[in-house]
Formats: C-alpha cells, structure tokens, sequence
C-alpha cells in the first residue's frame, strides 16, 4: 500500500478513534466528582499573588485573597 | 566572561551582516543586512558601556514588569501605525489617485497591504500577546519570568523581526503568502526568537508555585506551540543565494495552497483566537473582579477549539483544485466550530452574571463585553460563509474582509484595549486611568467605526457576489469588472471613514495612557497598610 493511503487508513480508523476518546476523556475528567472544589479554587487564583511571587515557605493559596 | 563571548559574537553578527550588505542582491535583502548591522552595533556599544557596572542581583522576590511596560508601549504605538496604513490603503481603494505616480513600487496598494496585515495582526495584536502573556503567566504561577533576560531578547528580537518584514515588503521582499510574507531570513530570525518565547513562557509554568496551570495559560501555550508548528511548515523554503531575499517553496501547487490555508486559517485560530481568548479569561474576570462564570467550561472550550480548528483551513480552497472531500471536511469543520467558539462567549459574558451594572459605569468592561459580543459575532459568521453555497457567493468579494474586520477590530482590538486600559494603572502604579471619559468616546469611536465598516462590507460584497453571477436570457454575464468597481464606490468611503474613527479612537487611549502614567495620582502601597506576618 502507498504511503497515502496507509495514512489515510490510519487517520480515519484508529487516530479518529483515539482523539475522540481523548475528547470524550478530557469532558469526564472535569465533571469527576470533588472537581468543583478544586475549580473553584484555580479560578479564584487569579486574585491571588497580584503584585509580588509567592514566597518559597508561603502555602500557595494563602496570598492575600479576595472575595 | 559571558560579556566578551557576547560583545564577541555581536561584534560578528555586525561585520558579517555589514558584509552582506554590501554584497546583496536586491535592495530589501540589503537594507534588512543594514538594519541588523545597526542592531547588532547598537546592542554591542549597549553592552560594552554596562560591562563596568555592578552586576545587580536578580529579585526572585519581584515580576518582571519592566518588559511588560515596554510591550504596552509598543502595542499602543504599532496599534496606531497599522490603523493608519489600513486606513490610507481603504481610501486608495475609494480614490485610486491616493496611489501617488512618485511612490509607485514602495507606497502603492500592493505594497502597503501586507505592511498593514502585518502591522495589525503581528505587530499590534503579536505585541499585545506577549506582553500580555508575561503578565498572566507570572501572577497566575506566582512566579518571576524564567531566564532572565531572555524575555528581553524576545520583546526585542520580535520588533526587530517587526521592522525587518515591514521595511523588506516595502522594498519589494515578499514571497507571496498571505500572512506569512516575510521571506526566509525573516522567518529564520522569527523561529529564534519563537523558540526563546517558548523557553521563557513555558519555564515559567514549570517553576510555578501555584498547583494548578489556570486556564488562561493553556490558551497562551497552545498559541505559541501551533504558531511554531504552522510558522515552519508553511515558510519552508530554499533561498535561490545566500545574499539575497527570493526563495522557492518546497511544497507546489494544490499541496502548496493546502499549507498555506492550514496555516492561514491557523493564524486566525491559534494567533487571534486561542491567545486572546488566553487574555479573555485573565482580563474580563479581573476586571468585573469575579472569578470566571465556568471553570468546567472553559476547560471543555479549550481542548474542544484545540480539536476542530486545525481542521478548518480547507475552507478557503472552495470550488478550487483542492479534492472535493477535502473541502467537505474543513467545511463541516468549520460548522463544528460553532459550538466551542459560543461556549466560550457564553462564558466569557456570564462572568458577568451578577455584576451586570458594571456595565453602566466601567466603559472598560463595556469594551470587553463588546469585544467578545463580536467574537460571537465573527465566529458565526465565520462557519455560515465556509459552507459550500455562502462561500460560491462570499468568495473573493468584500464580504470576506468585512468579516475579517469584525472579527480584528471588533474581538482583537478591542479586546487589547481593554486589557492595556487595566495593564497601564498597574505597571505604573497609579491609582487610576487618567480619564474614563476619554475611555468612553474611544469605545464609542471604535464600535461606531466597526459597524460602518463591517455593514459597507457586508453590502458591498453581497452586491458585488449578485454582480458577477449574474447572467441574462442568453447565458451572457451581464456585468463587467469595472461596473462592480465603480458600484461599490460608495461604500469604500464609508469603509474608509469607519477606519479614521477607530484610528482616532485609538488615538484618545493612546493619550489617556500617556496621561494616566504622568499625571494620574501614585497608588498608594497597600503592603504598608498590611499587618506583617
């Protein structure tokens, strides 16, 4: 078989295949349960660290939060 | 000892490069030589006159904002620079007298519409990314820039790849791909200083102190990782001499159109959508000061738009040589792309959910709600016009640039303005933007200004679409080139005057910056207010 086709069969079989169930992963992934809390989390972290780093001893999260 | 190696290798680059120049073959590779040469010397005489100062040490305890202030900058000033050449290009179009007998071959149509793609897209919208980018990715990883003064190379590197495409298309130094015109030693330099914005952005998310990668960054790191992958595949090229500026493809024919429109729809997904849509999730929350509506969604937006836009090129090769099913399924791709791209407006606009009056008196908020109200917009209409019978209608008319348009100036621009409007205050440490007058009539410029563009467009490309297919009783065409051209007169200066409203938009911020950072009262320092730990 040529190179094209061999491809060709592989992008449409088991390539098609493996992204669609990495999609499919990806949306279970982050509806598993206890995500919410950890979502949460991440999208109040831009709040966080505004105007210096976190220092090395600090716990991430404990910057100066806001509501 | 690393600065003699450094003064050592600039010192060459500037010999070599005086050397090429003089013996170039055409005028834009020589002035592209001379121009490397005068940045090579300037960085060697920059470097040799700090050589005796103390060494200061690096505060791992600080962000790196000074290349971030630097980036605004030139954000806002080749804003303006690329909304002035589209508007005298839009008003070449209406009055082709404008295309003046003695700057023929240097300021004509031809010559200045790449300067003007490029200026906004990679110059405006390349600068605001990165600056852009700098700024999430430190306050999100809670951590200072990584490598230095590398993010310096890439914040100088860029503009310098900048100036050498915009003075080479000038000169007649182009190899015909649109977007990606830059010839190859242009695109050589860019792959550098690519390959050094990667390293910088990425060992930033490594030595994170923050858990988890926020979203925002996910974004920005697919931009510059696709832009990469597209950037080499569409330029490779062999250059016909070593001296000069001409190259041929590698890739021909429909192969070679096939790159090019992978490549070009691309830049339009991973350039102008994936990396703004990185600053739409840091800047619209941060602003409305409410986490984002949904974190989940933003999560399914991103690995969604990351599957189906690689696939939509195909849709710029309707009814060509390209194979029919190839068009079907960028085509149907494109349709897909609906989904993700709402998703993502949907969440951008319901962070706002519970904070809608803001609106009324934030008119930077209110440029970001437009801004991803026309990103709905645009990206609606993007799919409509990649089906099959829209496209035999919308192909080669206006129509495609109106859409362009509402998608640039509309979700880019506008975008941009709203995040230099919450960047300026910050960096500057001043407790406010100068004037939020100056921020409303500029919203109001620019809105009015996209809409009488993206409306003249709209009709003037379906009319002209209707003018070419028409045809009467006996199968003749019934209109000539020229009737549609002379047709569409008109709305080439409503066109033209829609531009010289979002420029002078672009103006008043530019001045309300430069008086916000002189004149606006200093913050005050809210550590000292703070209690030590």
């Amino acid at each position: 078989m040529d190179t094209y086709s061999l491809l060709r069969e592989f992008a449409d079989s088991w390539m098609l295949l493996l992204l669609t169930a990495f999609f499919v992963g990806v949306v279970l992934w982050a509806w598993r349960p206890g995500s919410r809390r950890l979502h949460q989390d991440v999208a109040n972290s831009i709040f966080r660290n505004d105007t210096k780093p976190a220092s090395d001893g600090a716990k991430p999260s404990s910057g100066e939060a806001r509501t | 000892m690393w600065d003699y190696l450094k003064l050592v290798v600039l010192g060459l680059i500037a010999l070599g490069a005086a050397i090429v120049a003089n013996k170039a073959h055409d005028l834009a590779f020589m002035i592209n030589a001379v121009e490397v040469m005068l940045a090579a010397g300037f960085v060697f005489l920059w470097t040799l006159r700090k050589m005796d100062e103390p060494r200061q040490p690096v505060l791992q305890t600080e962000y790196m904002d000074g290349v971030i202030r630097y980036g605004v900058v030139a954000t806002a000033a080749w804003g303006v620079v690329g909304f002035l050449v589209g508007t005298i290009i839009a008003f070449q179009l209406a009055f082709p007298a404008l295309n003046f007998d003695w700057a023929e071959g240097y300021l004509n149509f031809g010559r200045l519409r790449p300067l003007h793609t490029s200026a906004v897209i990679f110059a405006f919208g390349g600068n605001a990314l990165i600056c852009t980018s700098f700024y999430v990715v430190q306050r999100t990883s809670a951590a200072r820039l990584f490598g230095g003064n590398l993010a310096w190379f890439v914040f100088w590197g860029y503009n310098l790849f900048i100036v050498l495409a915009a003075t080479s298309y000038l000169l007649g130094g182009s190899q015909s791909k649109e977007y990606a015109e830059p010839e190859w030693h242009i695109d050589l330099w860019l792959t550098i200083v690519w390959v050094a914005y990667l390293v910088v952005f990425l060992g930033t998310i490594i030595k994170r102190k923050e858990p988890h990668i926020y979203v925002a960054n996910w974004f920005y790191l697919s931009f510059i990782v696709t832009v990469a992958m597209l950037h080499i595949f569409n330029n490779l090229a062999i250059p016909v001499s070593f001296l000069g500026s001409k190259s041929v493809q590698v890739f021909s024919g429909v192969q070679d159109a096939m790159v090019q429109w992978w490549y070009g729809h691309n830049a339009v997904g991973f350039f102008l959508t994936a990396g703004f849509l990185g600053m739409m999730y840091y800047f619209v929350p941060k602003q409305a000061e409410r986490p984002v509506f949904s974190y989940k969604l933003s999560i399914v937006h991103f690995w969604a738009l990351i599957f189906l836009y690689i696939w939509a090129g195909p849709h710029h090769l309707h009814y060509t040589a390209l194979p029919e099913w190839a068009a079907t399924l960028g085509m149907v791709f494109s349709i897909m792309l609906w989904m993700p791209s709402w998703g993502g407006m949907i969440n951008g606009l319901m962070t706002l959910s519970g904070a809608w009056d803001k609106l009324r008196t934030d008119p930077v908020i209110r440029m970001m709600v437009v801004s991803i109200g026309f990103y709905g917009m645009s990206t609606f209409e993007g799919p409509m016009m990649s089906i099959k019978a829209v496209n035999s209608l919308s192909h080669y008319t206006d129509w495609t640039i109106g859409h362009v348009h509402s998608g640039a100036l509309g979700w880019n621009g506008m975008i941009t303005f709203g995040a230099l409007y919450f960047l300026t205050p910050k960096l500057w440490n001043r407790e406010r933007l100068y004037s939020l007058t100056l921020v409303s009539w500029h919203f109001w410029l620019a809105t009015i200004g996209i809409v009488l563009y993206a409306s003249a467009m709209w009709v003037t490309g379906i009319m002209e679409g209707l003018m070419w297919r028409e045809v009467d009783a006996n199968g003749f065409l019934v209109n000539a080139f020229a009737d549609t051209v002379a047709a569409k007169f008109p709305m080439y200066v409503v066109r033209g005057l829609g531009g010289v409203m979002y420029l002078a938009g672009a103006l008043i911020m530019c001045f309300n910056l430069w008086k916000t950072v002189k004149s606006a009262p200093a913050r005050v320092s809210s550590s000292t207010a703070v209690p030590a730990e």
